[in-house]
């Protein structure tokens, strides 16, 4: 096993330049301090991923190799310049791990140099097994990758916060989507890999809550050959159902892009092709995000993906515990993280806040065609007795998280 | 082209996604005529004499000086990147810029049209007003959350105050005691002790029908006597009237959709809204509270001035 350690500290904002004007090629400048010139206070932090196989990747999509990590460095330097008016300075230590290897030893290596605020994207099995390290529940973790909703329903943990949103969440989006245009008869078309089979099992349920009829559900095989292609298999595949809307759960993007325009009947495709349900997009510029949007995309050359935007949820969620409480003290900022008084601001024109019986960041959902946001749910017209964001995913009555609460 | 148009009192207006600048006539309510400007116009401001327009052109990273009569124009200012909102100084010299791309405030010297200095603030800085009475130049930073008081003398940040989630317009009472912040997340607008420089008073909105994230306050005008104040409240398509002295609210006025910016009269009888969805200006007579008009003006008009 080969672990990497970078340590990126920002350069304190008061004795050199800010990172994006080194970046930039500008002289460092000074920076004026508050009237209170207490000692300055460091935050740590740290982010252990593990890579993975990649997914199937067409030529014209460019290889993406710090997806995370590039949100979680943007929101680093978002925390250090709010930081500078408060005396407290972030850093961040990355680590990675190779695909297939155990991570519990990188991660007991962080905690044993004092690491206890940890990001962590990790297949699901990698973060279960996290529970079994010594010491696990003295620290914090900020789970940036999974949809797992396992992870916050039987399996949780009640130091563990998720700040994606959970399969369901996604499915119960398009749910609302769909109810509120009257396509309510869905073919289901999952592919046989366990995460299609999951996010399925979350459009099925969504389909419950929300009074739509699956007529078919059909599971792709992946069986073409030389002589089979996608304009002879999707028509002869999609023959003889009558349906609103094609419901496609493709999570590695194998077949799902095959399907729009080859259907038999003229239907839309939704689901993890077509429109998609998603925590973060291009497209979206509402509530300050082309603000966002435009400071990754100078810092990192791209567009802030949604893994992006689930570290820089995470670290900016500690930065606004740590300006909030006027505090770099681990046991207030947890507390207070985990208290009902904690909101952020994640350009989506509502507060988010962490659901206290399972730890998962409540936030509204994108619903986007690759070069339109059609729509945002919670949708129009759906209400909810405490907070219409719970209307995506399991709400409190329906959780399985007992650590939690 | 002087004199092209002669009425009592003028209105401006950016329109955000038609790179123009309408005007209206305020006594007829009528559209005179609109006029292209640089892309992506928002921020406005009259110049003290009446005689020229500043308008953020943020596409054009570069603040434009516009003839107010012939809509010409006549020169640009060093703004630093995408200037969005600024201020003016009580004396009209200088000019205070929201680069919100940098987290600076530029200062600006408009006898020179140089750029003076730039100050390091928060992150996405938006809200920036002076005090009339010339001590503070106070800037609001959206995702840093706070308010950070610019001693204007020394153009250096001296306090911070944190306030709620998106700070967003700030605006001085006229006895430089108050200033009023908006925050779109919370949904309130803090009132804070100037000499203190800490809230004291957090104002919450709540409009029957209306569910909370659709009330997002943005642009504040305060009136001279400090009898009443009002706060845009976006989405909410409603300006929010509150009683100055109590910091309660009076009453929601029912204006155009998406309200963003507001400004006065000359006179302080009637107020103009910018409704950046319906494309139109909303006018409220001050003396009843009452709406009495909307202008179609065109796509997305986001600044108001108006001209004597």
């Amino acid at each position: 096993m080969v672990v990497l350690v970078v340590l990126w500290a920002l350069a304190a904002p008061w004795s050199a330049g800010w990172a994006k004007n080194i970046a930039a090629g500008q002289a460092a400048r000074p920076v004026t301090l508050g009237s209170k010139r207490q000692q300055v206070t460091s935050i740590n932090v740290a982010l252990l991923t593990q890579a993975r196989p990649e997914r199937f990747r067409p030529y014209f999509d460019d290889p993406v190799t710090d997806a995370g990590s590039a949100g979680a460095q943007l929101a680093m330097a978002d925390n250090n310049t709010t930081g500078q008016f408060t005396r407290q300075a972030f850093t961040l230590t990355e680590v990675r791990v190779d695909a297939g290897a155990d991570v519990r030893p990188a991660f007991q290596r962080l905690m044993s140099e004092g690491l206890r605020l940890i990001l962590v994207d990790l297949p699901a099995d990698a973060l279960r097994q996290l529970a079994t390290v010594a010491g696990f529940d003295t620290v914090l973790i900020f789970d940036i990758g999974s949809r797992d909703d396992e992870l916050r329903g039987k399996d949780c943990a009640a130091n563990v916060m998720h700040t994606l949103p959970t399969r369901a969440m996604l499915a119960d989006a398009l749910g609302q989507y769909l109810l509120a245009k009257r396509w309510t008869k869905w073919l289901l078309v999952p592919g046989s890999h366990q995460g299609d089979q999951a996010f399925a099992a979350a459009v099925r349920r969504s389909a419950r809550r929300f009074g739509a009829k699956i007529v078919a559900e059909k599971v792709w095989e992946y069986s073409f050959d030389e002589r089979r292609t996608p304009e002879s298999t999707v028509p002869v595949f999609t023959q003889g159902e009558e349906y609103d809307v094609l419901v496609v759960a493709d999570e590695e993007g194998a077949f799902g892009d095959l399907l729009a325009y080859r259907t038999w009947l003229p239907r839309p495709v939704v689901g993890t092709q077509g429109l998609v349900p998603t925590a973060w997009h291009p497209t979206h510029e509402a509530w300050g995000a082309l603000q966002l949007q435009s400071r990754f995309r100078e810092r990192s050359g791209r567009w802030m993906g949604e893994l992006d935007y689930g570290a820089w949820l995470a670290v900016r969620a500690i930065g606004e515990a740590a300006t909030r409480t006027h505090s770099s003290d681990f046991t207030v900022l947890r507390d207070y993280l985990l208290s009902e008084q904690f909101t952020l601001a994640g350009f989506k024109g509502v507060p988010l806040s962490f659901r206290r019986w399972d730890r998962q960041l409540r936030q509204p959902v994108l619903l986007a065609q690759p070069r339109s946001l059609v729509a945002v749910a919670p949708v129009d017209g759906i209400i909810h007795p405490k907070n219409e964001l719970d209307t995506l995913g399991y709400d409190e009555s329906e959780s399985a998280c007992q650590a939690a609460r | 082209m002087a004199g092209r148009f002669a009425v009592a009192e003028t209105v401006y207006i950016t329109l955000e996604k038609d790179n123009a600048l309408a005007v209206v006539d305020g006594e007829t309510g009528k559209l005179v005529t609109t006029a292209k400007v640089g892309k992506r116009p928002r921020g406005i401001v009259l110049s003290r004499d009446g005689k020229q327009l500043y308008v953020a052109a943020s596409d054009d990273d570069a603040i434009l000086v516009i003839d107010a009569t012939s809509l010409r124009k006549v020169g640009t200012l060093p703004s630093g990147d995408d200037p969005e909102t600024f201020a003016m100084d009580p004396d009209g010299k200088f000019l205070y810029v929201s680069n919100e791309d940098d987290n600076l405030v530029t200062v600006i010297d408009l006898v020179k049209r140089s750029k003076i200095k730039s100050i390091p603030v928060g992150v996405e800085p938006e809200g920036i007003a002076v005090s009339p009475d010339g001590r503070w130049v106070a800037s609001t930073s959206e995702t840093t959350n706070m308010v950070h008081w610019i001693d204007r003398a020394k153009l250096e940040v001296v306090d911070n105050t944190l306030v709620d989630p998106r700070p967003r317009a700030a605006a001085f009472t006229a006895d430089s005691r108050q200033l009023w912040v908006t925050s779109e997340i919370a949904g309130a607008l803090s009132v804070l002790d100037v000499e203190s420089r800490q809230p004291v008073k957090r104002i919450s909105f709540s409009i029957p029908g209306v569910t909370s994230e659709k009330i997002q306050p943005v642009g504040i005008r305060i009136d001279p006597q400090r009898r009443y104040g009002y706060v845009a409240l976006g989405p909410a398509n409603r300006v929010a009237v509150i009683d100055a002295q109590k910091l309660e609210v009076v009453t929601y006025l029912l204006v155009g959709q998406r309200v963003w910016n507001l400004e006065f009269s000359p006179d302080f009888k009637r107020l103009y809204t910018t409704n950046g969805a319906s494309n139109d200006v909303s006018l409220i007579n001050l003396e009843d509270h009452r709406v009495t008009r909307s202008i179609a003006v065109g796509n997305f008009p986001w600044g108001v001035v108006v001209r004597p």
